[in-house]
């Protein structure tokens, strides 16, 4: 294999690096607060794979699969919380969701 | 340069250049396609790096299943989005800092390494040589790791009832297939017998 570890360890820093700021710049949208949650486990699916291809261990490749399956939950859950939370407050704002501060 | 090293650039680029774009575009409808294509890139990432079967369930579930999940969620919900924008660039510079910091260890850590021999001597689950790679997933995943498949599994099933309690809403005035009120009818109430005198009607 001609591309380097590092080429692709350096790929999947650059993503978590953009889910982070994703993260912290979109603070008012949680759909692309979400969707940087996305990147960044993507970024770590990238690691996995590129490591098992590398050592040529399977583990890592499995461990994705499980990483893939929480992630479809997550957006999933998350999804619907949002979407029985417009219903009752009528908006997805960030700064509106404050009822539980004391 | 070969054809290798041409598609992983290739794909990266892309990758990370729509990643950017799922962060910085005013349209979350766009953010969403963005993602897409985030999503399709690591997956001809993926096909490079020889995990064929991972590739192709990135497209299926993230392409064909949370995407457009998140596209119905943004289309559904009314909400103005270009209100959320205010105030993105006052948090430009904590956001350009921590990313930095992060990115910048991230990048010293992944140059500086090399792989303990070791570690490449203790390898749990070799791939076995000769065979496709969905095969060898196969064989690893229903033996060695069934339980965290099982386990795999009960969580999908609670992130089903849990969206589906979530979003499920009872109406009142609709109206719905009673099946046991169904079941105890009985032709005495149900069916009504009467006499029709000839020529007269009912």
């Amino acid at each position: 294999m001609m591309i380097s570890l590092s080429r692709y360890l350096v790929v999947a820093a650059i993503m978590f690096f953009l889910g982070i700021c994703g993260i912290i710049l979109n603070r008012k949208n949680i759909i692309v607060i979400l969707m940087s949650v996305e990147l960044i486990l993507l970024s770590v699916n990238i690691n996995l794979v590129a490591f098992s291809a590398f050592l040529g261990d399977l583990t890592g490749q499995v461990f994705a699969l499980f990483i893939l399956t929480v992630a479809a939950s997550e957006a999933a859950i998350g999804l619907a919380i949002l979407v029985s939370y417009y219903r009752n407050r009528g908006s997805i704002a960030v700064d509106d969701i404050n009822m539980m501060k004391g | 340069m070969n054809v290798e090293g041409l598609f992983f650039y290739l794909f990266s680029a892309i990758m990370i250049g729509s990643a950017f774009m799922v962060i910085s575009s005013r349209n979350p409808v766009h953010s969403v396609l963005f993602l897409i294509l985030a999503f399709f890139n690591a997956a001809g990432l993926f096909l490079l790096l020889g995990a064929e079967f991972l590739a192709m369930l990135l497209l299926i579930v993230y392409v064909g299943a949370v995407a457009v999940l998140f596209l119905f969620v943004v289309m559904m919900l009314d909400v103005d989005f270009t209100e959320m924008k205010q105030g993105v660039l006052k948090y430009l510079p904590l956001a350009a800092t921590i990313g930095v910091i992060v990115l910048f260890e991230l990048i010293l850590v992944d140059s500086v390494w090399t792989i303990a021999p070791s570690s490449i001597a203790s390898v749990t689950t070799p791939a076995p040589p000769g065979m496709t790679n969905t095969m060898a997933l196969g064989r690893v995943l229903y033996t060695q790791y069934v339980y965290l498949f099982l386990a795999a599994g009960f969580i999908l099933l609670t992130a089903m009832i849990g969206a589906i309690v979530l979003t499920l809403q009872h109406k009142v005035g609709v109206k719905r297939q009673d099946v046991s009120a169904q079941n105890a009818r009985t032709p005495a109430e149900a069916v009504e017998i009467r006499k029709v005198p000839s020529r007269q009607g009912v």
